[in-house]
């Protein structure tokens, strides 16, 4: 069997240096033991609220910052290792990432022709005007942005934010990634144009583009993503097969985030969920579960030891006391 | 036909063929064409759209706070039957805050960075009421309190508290003097599921406890589905449809509304492929002729390029208000 490609982070731990003294810093953990795979083809949701640490766990795959600890392999090599001699470069060509805001991301001054040609022209320098001219249409058209050569003619101020996110993916594809990490794609644009842009990326999985999809609405993880991950404060605490995480959720995070998403027309019940509490900072130091202070279920020993991961069906893991 | 229909009681609010325009050098752009909507004492109204669709100038014309190039050319806004675009300063100023409150997007930009949270708070009840300063910061106190947060503090700067704090800030301070309506436009946009759930809930309780109005702006349905009595839809400008909340997300009559009903994934439903709305939103300066929705719309058909189409009663709901030439009644048009 040819092995399929993928990206694997193992324990990958992140510190970030947060003031202190010279000698004595202290830092803040904002990932600390997520593992997960990302297959080709595929996608996998990270969902959690703002500062879980999702997009840092992305950035950590991207190579902007290296982990504290753990490590990530790529297709089998491991990017983490001192011997990894690939350049940044190289490694872009493979993984590439796509921003939240189509707005910031492309430069207001230049056409969207330039900002395709550019990372084909760095990607593949052997490449000559009419190539580099034919797979910038033939991008552009793969993402629906037809009639592509007037496209390429217009500035970013010309399009709107869901065009811009297309262009987005599409100078990701052009350099040929195979594995697109989307840190919150859709938040920015407007509701009805959601859609596309994730049926487009759904239809990119059949081109073996494996896709990690950052996201806080967990209704999107389920209808786009295979697997999700939900993420607390820098843990991975519930991970899997989409349907089984969102319609048996186990860990108690889980539950009160599903709660917590609205469904029309049902007034729901006040029911309490969890306690009120603030959300921890996280550091090298702390000790147990990261929501421990908010959970109703929580024993005497979540809030010392950390829960194991626990296998609870085939593809859903939990890491929870409970189970 | 229009959305005044509503017989139960005098309406608090009063929208009646408001059109605001933004006077640009390539245009007027109608970013809110003739719009006319009631709101009734306790009720609560949601309007939902695309971004760019009017309805946050909306929010800002019932309060008067435009600032040029944007203009109110036409129309009436009552309250209590006074009309506010009549209104001289002074009677503006007093007519604020007391009476309608409002809601600001991001709690972040809404509070003055370098002033407290307690200044911020008194500083409403002082202008507004005949208040000694130790009796203003005892009821900003007891304020914090009711919006869940300790009045301790009081003392804290904007930056030391969440973004879920800051939004319950902004909350209570559009509380404070009591008023009738609160215009809250995309009050939990930028917040995190769980906090917008908790402070849905609070909002709740405190709107039955003191029964005021809710004109609550988003563009999400399903929150909306979950919270308003009524729903206006809006697109590029034109109230296209408005019905009772339920009715609108199970029956919808207008292909806009059905569109944007379909763009939401559901959490329990059957995981179908959806296709949300094809194309991209009109430009303001540019209208078609006829229906704006016309371009993205799969059932276009002749009429819908000729004229405008008018607000009128569909369906078997008397109170359920489309404008779409689908529900025309000549029998020619029906086709």
């Amino acid at each position: 069997m040819t092995e399929m490609a993928e990206i694997t982070v193992e324990n990958m731990v992140i510190d970030f240096p947060v003031g202190g003294s010279l000698f004595r810093k202290n830092y803040l953990r904002a990932a600390n033991e997520v593992s997960l795979t990302l297959r080709a083809g595929e996608a996998m949701a990270i969902v959690g609220e703002s500062g879980s640490g999702k997009s840092t766990c992305a950035r950590a795959i991207c190579r902007i910052y290296p982990p504290t600890e753990g490590k990530i392999v790529v297709d089998g090599v491991e990017i983490t290792s001192p011997d990894f001699k690939w350049t940044q470069r190289e490694y872009a060509s493979k993984v590439q990432m796509i921003f939240q805001d189509p707005f910031g991301s492309l430069n207001p001054v230049h056409t969207i022709r330039h900002h395709m040609a550019r990372p084909i022209r760095i990607h593949n320098p052997e490449l000559d005007a009419d190539a580099v001219e034919d797979l910038i249409i033939a991008t552009l058209e793969r993402v629906g942005l037809s009639p592509a050569k007037q496209t390429a003619d217009k500035f970013p101020y010309e399009l709107s934010g869901g065009q811009r996110q297309r262009v987005a993916i599409a100078r990701a594809v052009a350099v040929g990634a195979q594995f697109i990490l989307a840190d919150e794609p859709i938040s920015m644009l407007d509701v009805s144009i959601r859609l596309g842009i994730l049926n487009l990326m759904d239809d990119m999985k059949k081109d073996g583009i494996g896709f990690m999809y950052i996201t806080h609405d967990i209704a999107t993880a389920r209808y786009f993503a295979e697997r999700t991950g939900v993420m607390y404060v820098g843990h991975m605490v519930e991970w899997g097969n989409s349907d089984s995480v969102t319609q048996t959720p186990r860990h108690p995070y889980t539950q009160l985030l599903i709660s917590a998403v609205p469904e029309p027309g049902i007034r729901k019940e006040r029911k309490e969920m969890a306690k009120k509490a603030d959300i921890p900072v996280r550091t090298p130091e702390s000790r147990g579960c990261p929501f421990a202070d908010r959970c109703l279920q929580a024993m005497d020993h979540c809030k010392t030891d950390m829960p194991p991961v626990k296998q609870l069906e085939e593809d859903h893991y939990v890491r929870c006391h409970l189970y | 036909m229009d959305g005044t229909l509503i017989p139960k009681t005098e309406p608090l609010l009063s929208c009646k063929g408001v059109s605001v325009d933004y006077v640009t050098a390539a245009g007027n752009a109608r970013a809110c064409n003739q719009m006319t909507l009631d709101i009734h004492p306790g009720e609560t109204v949601g309007l939902a759209g695309e971004s760019g669709c009017g309805k946050s100038t909306l929010a800002f014309a019932i309060t008067r706070m435009h600032n040029a190039p944007a203009l109110i050319s036409e129309g009436e806004i009552l309250f209590e039957g006074r009309d506010v675009l009549k209104m001289d300063e002074e009677a503006l100023r007093k007519f604020r805050w007391s009476e309608t409150a409002m809601v600001f997007q991001s709690a972040m930009n809404a509070l003055n960075p370098v002033i407290t949270i307690g200044a911020q708070l008194t500083d409403v009840i002082l202008a507004h009421k005949n208040v000694t300063p130790a009796e203003a910061h005892a009821r900003g106190e007891e304020l914090l309190e009711i919006v869940g947060i300790s009045k301790s503090r009081m003392t804290s700067y904007p930056h030391q508290l969440s973004g879920g704090m800051r939004q319950r800030v902004v909350i209570a301070i559009a509380l404070i003097l009591r008023p009738k309506l609160i215009v809250m436009d995309e009050p939990t946009t930028a917040l995190d599921v769980v906090v917008e759930r908790e402070i849905m809930d609070e909002l709740y309780q405190l709107k039955e406890e003191y029964g005021f109005a809710i004109l609550f702006i988003s563009h999400d349905l399903g929150l909306m589905g979950e919270i308003c009595d009524r729903i206006g839809i809006m697109y590029a400008g034109n109230l296209v449809e408005l019905s009772d909340a339920k009715e609108i997300l199970e029956n919808p009559q207008h292909p806009y509304t059905a569109g944007l009903v379909s763009s939401f994934p559901t959490i329990h439903g059957p995981k179908e492929r959806l296709f949300g709305i094809p194309g991209n939103p009109v430009n303001l300066l540019n209208l078609p002729q006829g229906c704006n929705f016309q371009d993205r719309c799969t059932k276009c058909f002749a009429p819908c390029k000729l004229t405008d189409p008018q607000l009128q009663q569909v369906g078997a709901d008397p109170l359920h208000f489309a404008a779409c030439h689908l529900h025309d009644q000549s029998p020619e048009d029906a086709t």
